[in-house]
């Protein structure tokens, strides 16, 4: 189980090696997410349609490891952009992924750039 | 810096911990934390739930960060085996030394072995720790396929019978043993432990009194225990839970005064016989008596915090020890002196052997005060009776009426939350008076129930006190002049009530433009699918015209199950079909492997489907005549029929043809909760119509309508709203009383706690529905029509529109399913694989 969550580590822009082209920003919701697919990790995309912002972020919930993030209902809390998972609603910050329940729970997250209407996300392999 | 270590990190020391960084000295000291389990502090209270799918992280009284965030060092897995009092020294039992200015022993309780020949056997456990609990789920999980199914329980007091529960939960044949001649002889009386016992026999746990064990036998694991009047109980496994022994060994060791029946000894300033050296909880010996309860353990600790950091606070003389157990299946709560019986003493008993239900009050002759009581099958009283008793507060005129429910409408037997004396304790685990709270609102500190928690701490214990801090908030407020502040959530500051009709009057669009309009930031969980119900009652606009503002399992049209797979329930109005039709559901199911079972609203239900078979699943149900059950929404989910006239020797009308025909009416329609019906064709209610949202039941010359029933957690039945009506004058005065919860309801609330908190009641209710009182009935009924006229299946609509069928996909970038979904096989089908605990 371990091996699933060891995949996902946080990405700062700074860092990124390779930009992945993932679709199409029409592909996306809006105001809500979707999943992309990158190697063997599942990426949840979340357009932000209010403040033109995306954010994206693993589609792994932490609290019982389902692959499910990007069906959650988005929104913010105190101007935080946050996902609350489908399963138990537990709440994530999409800016730096901590629980916004105040448990131990964290989930990556990763940059998004938008160029030409195309939606690409940023790794480090 | 002066350093303190606290020794044991249970529900106490936790509790000395968070007092103690809560002071505005917090700075001046260093604190060392010492727990021997591996784990820190949890909620042993609720240990149970563990059993019941709570996980070890969920009972954590605070998250193990929480200790270094407060600058507490927590040294888990570190048993303390020697204190120097002398050299104010403590020593781990890995020999390392640590000084201290202050001592905190916290270190509880074991549970108690009696001297029983047998008692270390393989299978032999007791009931106090995760670890224990883990124990007994492994062992009994062996047992299982040897084909030995038999747990008993040695003792009968409040925590055996919490034990044999949970031994029942996990598929045992359970037997409690207790040595008295009844069950929980501390706390009730012989009527009380007799209704008690024939409860928990209704559970299906066996239970044997007067029996004294005097041996436990078995070869390589338990298999038997003996008893002293020479017979003798079969059993796998068997959990002793006969009492506790204060855990005095290390203090009792190293010079500190310990009782001679066990415990550390303490004043009322918590201090030992040692200098700086202070007890609370569990282990601490105080007034001769060791309290079993959090609640004085937590009044200790801070007792404890004050006294080291330089104030004057001390223990009360006496210690309350009334308690509302939480005995999975039934109420059981005792108070004050359960017993007394003398001159100056009336009991009054109220005994109801159908219902299970008995209560006693003691009440002075002069019938000016109570001494105590107990209450069995209906606890609901305790709160309001504890507080009359702890306060000395003046009963009413007829006593009896405390117990026997008497009360006019929408009024306690008690009069108002806010009669109670000021030093009134709401929250005894927090000890939290009312004048706190009160104080705290007028202030304007507090407006809300969660400011109250936050600066009070109120209600985050055992959480018994939340309907009376509700009250006392309420109350203040409206006393205050204020309005109740009824906010959905931080983006929009208005009631659900005031947001239906902004919507309404603005002829609002969408979500945005409501946000644009009265509300700010992205919005939330909590009012997305609040505002998709408003525009689904005003327009009876399906879930695919705004999608993601529906809660998550409307947006797909189906409920997400445990794997994040999805079920799929099609309507089948009144439970009534056709063999043809199943046959669709049955070729449905083969066809994609789905888990197939009957639910408990007459209809079927086909788990395990992944997101992208969902429309294909749907499209060949709708080609074979199904529609949406919105077994998702909050909406109509099922009108439950029973046979009635046309089968039924005893059926006085036909019910199934009504229930069908009501169900057609309001199905897809979307409102604050769930809406559940039912139709009985005579008395004997076979469709359980009484715990539904209405139900209707058949009777000479009619249907009598009842409304706001409700099954699920606070079960209840409906109230009779009026009798003997035609179909059409049902169906009349049904649309008004829908469309009207509908309007005025808050979010999240079925119709029974509605009518609970409706101004008048049930007698307002009908007013409105059947008098008209407000004369909105003609466009109750309008509004009803026109969402009637509009209804749309919306699986339907999903398949047909390309776009709206995008969403069911589970990756944007590749047509793969998601490989982390596994299931395994169970019976003759399948279900998703269970979750790492
Ligand atoms: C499938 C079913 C159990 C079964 O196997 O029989 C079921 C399954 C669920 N129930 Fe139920 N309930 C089912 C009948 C009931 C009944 C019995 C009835 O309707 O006659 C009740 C008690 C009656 C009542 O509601 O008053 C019931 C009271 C609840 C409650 C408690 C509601 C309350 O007011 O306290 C919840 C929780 C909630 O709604 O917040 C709940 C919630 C749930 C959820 C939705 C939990 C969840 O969020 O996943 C379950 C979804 C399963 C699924 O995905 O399909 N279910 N649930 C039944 C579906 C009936 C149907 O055909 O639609
Ligand atoms: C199943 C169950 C249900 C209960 N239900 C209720 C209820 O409904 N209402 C209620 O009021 N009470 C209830 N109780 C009782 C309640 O849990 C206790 O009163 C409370 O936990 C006492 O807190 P404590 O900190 O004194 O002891 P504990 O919570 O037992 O904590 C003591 C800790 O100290 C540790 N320790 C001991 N010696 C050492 C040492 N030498 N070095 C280091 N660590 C040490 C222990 O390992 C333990 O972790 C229940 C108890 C159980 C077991
Ligand atoms: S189906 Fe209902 S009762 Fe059963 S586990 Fe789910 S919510 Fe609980
Ligand atoms: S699985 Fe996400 S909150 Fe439980």
């Amino acid at each position: 189980m371990q091996d699933l969550l060891s995949q996902y580590h946080s990405v700062e822009p700074q860092k990124v090696k390779t930009w992945i082209k993932v679709g199409a920003t029409s592909e996306f919701p809006e105001n809500g997410g979707a999943c992309i697919k990158y190697k063997t990790r599942q990426i949840a995309v979340f357009n932000f349609k209010r403040d033109s912002q995306w954010y994206a972020c693993q589609n792994l919930c932490p609290h019982k490891l389902e692959m499910v993030l990007s069906r959650g209902m988005t929104g913010d809390s105190k101007g935080i952009p946050k996902v609350a998972c489908p399963l138990h609603k537990k709440t994530f910050s999409l800016k730096d992924g901590s629980n916004l329940n105040g448990e131990d729970y964290k989930i990556a997250v990763y940059p998004v750039k938008i160029e030409n209407e195309i939606v690409y996300i940023g790794f480090t392999d | 810096m002066k350093r303190v270590i606290v020794v044991g990190n249970g529900m106490v020391g936790y509790k000395f911990c968070e007092k103690l960084v809560t002071k505005p000295q917090r700075e001046e000291y260093k604190v060392i934390v010492f727990g021997e389990e591996p784990s820190p502090a949890y909620d042993r209270v609720h240990l149970s739930e563990y059993f019941s799918g709570k996980s070890a992280e969920e009972l954590l009284l605070a998250p193990k960060n929480w200790y270094s965030d407060n600058n507490i060092e927590l040294r888990t897995s570190e048993m303390i085996s020697g204190i120097d009092p002398e050299n104010k020294k403590v020593t781990t039992y890995k020999n390392e030394d640590f000084e201290y200015d202050y001592l905190v022993l916290a270190t509880g309780s074991s549970a108690f072995i009696p001297p029983i020949e047998g008692s270390h056997i393989p299978g032999v456990f007791v009931y106090r720790t995760t670890e224990d609990l883990d124990a007994i789920r492994t062992f009994a999980s062996k047992l299982k396929p040897e084909g030995k199914n038999k747990a008993a329980v040695l003792g009968g007091g409040l925590l055996g019978l919490e034990a044999a529960n949970a031994a029942k939960e996990l598929g045992m044949k359970t037997s409690v043993v207790e040595f008295a001649p009844r069950l929980m002889p501390k706390q009730l009386d012989e009527p009380a432990s007799k209704m008690l016992q024939s409860k928990i026999e209704d559970l299906g746990i066996h239970i044997l009194t007067n029996k004294a064990t005097i041996e436990i036998t078995g070869k390589n694991a338990i298999e038997k225990m003996e008893f002293s009047d020479g017979t003798h109980l079969e059993t796998n496994m068997l959990i002793i839970s006969a009492g506790i022994r204060p855990r005095d060994e290390v203090a009792g060791n190293s010079g500190i005064e310990v009782g001679k029946r066990g415990g550390i000894k303490v004043n009322n300033k918590m201090q030992t016989s040692a200098k700086d050296v202070y007890a609370i909880g569990e282990a601490a010996l105080y007034n001769d008596g060791i309290y079993g309860l959090v609640a004085p353990g937590y009044n200790m600790a801070e007792v404890a915090v004050e006294q080291i950091t330089g104030g004057t606070k001390t223990m009360a003389d006496h210690i309350d020890m009334s308690t509302k157990l939480k005995l999975i299946g039934t109420d059981v709560a005792s108070f004050g002196d359960p017993f007394i019986e003398n001159e100056e003493v009336t009991a009054i008993n109220y005994e109801n052997k159908q219902k299970g239900i008995y209560k006693r009050i003691n009440v002075t002759k002069d019938g000016k005060k109570l001494l105590g009581g107990i209450l069995i099958g209906d606890a609901s009283d305790y709160n309001n009776l504890f507080q009359i008793y702890i306060n000395g507060m003046k009963l009413p005129e007829h006593p009896e009426d405390l117990i026997l429910g008497f009360r006019e409408e929408g009024e306690s037997a008690m009069g108002s939350v806010l009669d109670l004396p000021n030093t009134a304790q709401i929250c005894s685990c927090e000890s939290v008076s009312k004048g706190q709270i009160c104080n705290s609102i007028s202030s304007g500190e507090c407006s809300s129930m969660e400011d109250i928690v936050k600066l009070t701490k109120a209600s985050t214990g055992c959480g018994g006190c939340k309907p009376m801090i509700t009250d006392l908030l309420n109350e203040s407020l409206k006393s205050m002049g204020k309005e109740i502040k009824t906010n959905l959530c931080e983006h929009f500051e208005f009631s659900r009530q005031e947001l239906y009709d902004l919507i309404k009057i603005n002829k609002v669009r969408n979500f945005d433009e409501a946000l644009n309009l009265f509300g700010k930031g992205h919005g939330c969980e909590l009012c997305k699918p609040l505002l998709a119900s408003i525009f689904a009652s005003l327009n009876m606009e399906t879930a695919n015209q705004q999608v993601t503002i529906q809660d998550s399992n409307d947006r797909f049209l189906a409920n997400i199950q445990r794997n994040g797979t999805y079920s799929v329930v099609p309507r089948v109005p009144g439970g009534e079909i056709t063999p043809d039709k199943l046959m669709v559901i049955g070729h449905v199911a083969k066809k994609y492997d789905l888990y197939t079972k009957i639910t408990g609203g007459q209809r079927i239900d086909l788990f395990g489907a992944e997101l992208h078979q969902l429309p294909h699943i749907w499209r060949e149900l709708i080609e074979g005549g199904f529609e949406s059950g919105h077994a998702y929404g909050k909406s109509l989910r099922t009108v439950k029929s029973c046979v009635g006239s046309s089968w039924c020797r005893y059926g006085m009308h036909e019910s199934v043809g009504f229930a069908i025909k009501i169900e057609e009416r309001y199905k897809g329609l979307r409102s604050p909760h769930k809406l559940k019906g039912g139709v009985s064709g005579c008395i004997r209610e076979c469709a359980e119509a009484r715990g539904k949202d209405f139900g209707l039941i058949a009777v000479e010359g009619g249907w009598n309508l009842y409304v706001c029933g409700n099954g699920g957690a606070t079960p209840r039945h409906g109230i009779l709203l009026a009798e003997q009506l035609d179909d059409e004058t049902c169906i009349k005065y049904l649309d008004r009383f829908l469309m009207y919860y509908i309007r005025t309801a808050a979010p999240l609330t079925r119709t029974a706690p509605w009518l609970d908190k409706l101004d008048g009641g049930i007698e307002y209710l009908k007013k409105v529905v059947i008098e008209d009182s407000l004369g909105i009935a003609e466009e109750l009924e309008q509004d009803m029509q026109d969402l009637v006229n509009k209804y749309e299946c919306e699986w339907k609509q999903a398949i047909e529109d390309p776009e709206m069928m995008k969403r069911f996909k589970h990756f944007v970038n590749s047509h793969d399913s998601d490989d982390n979904m596994a299931f395994v096989p169970m019976r003759e089908q399948k279900m998703p694989k269970p979750w790492v605990k």
